[in-house]
């Protein structure tokens, strides 16, 4: 069986001058989770609207499950594609319930789920309310009860914790943990990078609707050789002390906010730092490393670039 | 592709269920019958009566009633079908399941249909409950055809309605383009025409105008209805003009079927 899930080769959409997506090529593999990563008009959702074939690309192609998205066979994929678009409103004089059984019998999917659904997202005390009552954290956990209908082998989510509070986004990741654990393939959007580095298993950058760059947080950290962020807390004034032993290891001299010092060096000059560090003796309180986040990563790219 | 029927009757059961729910249907109901009642009862109160008249003169009155009413009411159910999913976000999402454009077109126009045609059946039935209690049953025939040539105008006008919601960029667009078509076949079509004939004089074909008369389905309902019932014809006095080949109910009311399936087919062409 082919490994992949979905393959996208060579995929551009342009909107007259506008390349809302410009020469894609990715492959996601089956139980895969990606991250699609991108600020707002990097072409996320397009490329989004191009896999589920609701848009139809100026050039390339684009397969699920190996069928076409566009050919006449993928309508049986769809049953077992999950798709929670970006801060969609729904029916407002439904109430939840209604509104779940309503695609589910679009979708072909059993609408006796729908309460269990209801109640796996934290809606059950409001499965009976009209939809208008709903606040946006609610109105979104129903979307995402929506794509969860028919028990889908591939989940796509758009912006999926877009207004939701923190409490809730912790649920919405425990929730997808569950669904991955029964090997469902997930892409997700998401612009906030911080929140999806620790829960897929590869990322794709995207900007300017070109893929940037794509692999585990961990290559990309690498390929890039991003510097590392030193803070350490000094015991009394020590700052020309430590400017010196550092020396050259320091990218640029510390940068001092009270006993505090914070400075970069190169990703290979870490035990050498270390080292020169252990030579402060008593005057060092204490030392934190920090990794380039994922936003550093995706700066150092499009700098790159 | 195949299509499938529960997709269909899906989308057109919640159409349908929303219209009742938000109290359209019968509201829109109210609204037929009391302007049916009042035309039917007062509509010859300039020639110093009231009351019921006959079958036929009752039609006759309604005929223009329903042309102003019915397209408008028409056109302002079907305006956000489309247009509107697009604006609230939830068009991909219906179009990411199973469902094809076809289907989501064809349920969305039966659904509204259905309480189009339930808000104007039961709005002019109470008259033609009237109708028949006052001059027997064997009025209602002629009322039965009256009642459904202003059901086959109200889909041709909810047909027109939906192409605008595909073609449409925003809610406001459609809802000014569905007011600009109701002014162009109820009010500018006959005057535009009036004029032409006027300008022309008789250097026009003959039949020219009754043929364009049924490029509008507005006057292709009046047309059936003058042409349906001998005596409605006489009171309108226009069988002279129009050519016999023209003059067939059977071509007026196939004119408003087209009316209904073509629009409904370069909507459904066009949402690709």
């Amino acid at each position: 069986m082919n490994p992949n899930v979905i393959e996208i080769r060579g995929v551009a959409r342009h909107f007259g001058d506008v390349r809302a997506v410009d020469g894609v090529t990715l492959t996601i593999a089956r139980g895969e989770a990606l991250g699609l990563i991108g600020h707002n008009g990097a072409g996320k959702t397009t490329l989004f609207k191009l896999m589920l074939g609701l848009e139809r690309p100026t050039a390339g192609t684009i397969e699920i499950e190996g069928e076409s998205v566009h050919g006449p066979r993928f309508r049986d994929v769809r049953r077992r594609i999950g798709f929670m678009p970006e801060s969609a409103s729904l029916y407002p004089n439904l109430t939840g319930l209604e509104t779940l059984r309503f695609f589910a019998r679009l979708k072909g999917a059993d609408a006796a789920q729908c309460p269990r659904l209801l109640e796996r997202v934290g809606l059950a005390p409001a499965a009976g309310r009209a939809v208008k009552h709903y606040s946006k954290g609610m109105a979104q956990r129903l979307l995402f009860a929506q794509a969860l209908l028919g028990s889908p082998r591939l989940l796509f989510l758009d912006e999926p914790t877009h207004g939701l509070d923190p409490a809730a986004v912790r649920d919405f990741y425990d929730l997808l943990r569950e669904m991955r654990a029964d090997g469902v393939t997930v892409v997700l959007t998401s612009h906030v990078l911080a929140e999806v580095e620790q829960r897929v298993d590869r990322l794709a950058l995207m900007s300017g609707g070109k893929l940037q760059a794509s692999g585990t947080v961990q290559s990309l950290r690498d390929a890039l050789d991003l510097p590392l962020a030193f803070e350490v807390r000094l015991n009394g004034a020590a700052e020309g002390e430590l400017a010196s032993a550092l020396g050259p290891l320091a990218m640029e001299p510390p940068q001092m906010r009270g006993p505090h010092a914070t400075f970069r060096c190169a990703r290979g000059g870490k035990l050498a730092v270390l080292a020169a560090l252990a030579t402060l003796g008593g005057r060092l309180a204490d030392i934190s490393i920090k990794e380039p986040t994922l936003e550093d990563v995706f700066l150092g790219y499009r700098r790159a670039h | 592709m195949a299509i499938e029927i529960r997709p269909i009757a899906t989308l057109a059961a919640k159409e349908f269920q929303d219209r009742i729910r938000n109290r359209w249907t019968i509201a829109v109901a109210g609204v037929f019958t009391a302007f049916a009642l009042a035309i039917a009862y007062f509509g010859a109160a300039q020639q110093g009566a009231v009351g019921l008249r006959g079958v036929d003169v009752t039609i006759a009155s309604l005929v223009s009633l329903v042309i102003y009413l019915v397209p408008l009411i028409a056109l302002m159910l079907g305006y956000d079908a489309v247009v509107g999913e697009r604006e609230r976000g939830s068009l991909p999402l219906l179009l990411s399941l199973p469902i094809t454009r076809f289907e989501l077109i064809a349920g969305k126009y039966l659904g509204l249909a259905a309480a189009l045609a339930a808000s104007t059946i039961a709005g002019f039935g109470v008259v033609g409950i009237l109708l028949g209690v006052h001059f027997g049953a064997a009025a209602l025939g002629h009322y039965a055809g009256f009642m459904a040539s202003a059901v086959a105008l109200g889909l041709a006008f909810l047909s027109v309605s939906v192409l605008i919601s595909v073609v449409a960029a925003s809610r406001v667009g459609a809802s000014g383009m569905a007011i600009v078509s109701w002014f162009g076949f109820v009010l500018l079509y006959d005057l535009v025409l009036l004029a032409l004939l006027v300008a022309l004089g008789g250097r026009l074909a003959a039949g020219t105008v009754p043929a364009l008369l049924l490029l509008n389905p507005a006057d292709a309902f009046r047309m059936v209805n003058i042409f349906g019932f001998a005596d409605v014809a006489r009171l309108y006095g226009l069988a002279a003009v129009v050519p016999p080949s023209l003059a067939s109910p059977f071509v007026q009311g196939a004119a408003l079927v087209a009316w209904i399936l073509v629009p409904l087919g370069i909507a459904s062409w066009r949402f690709r």
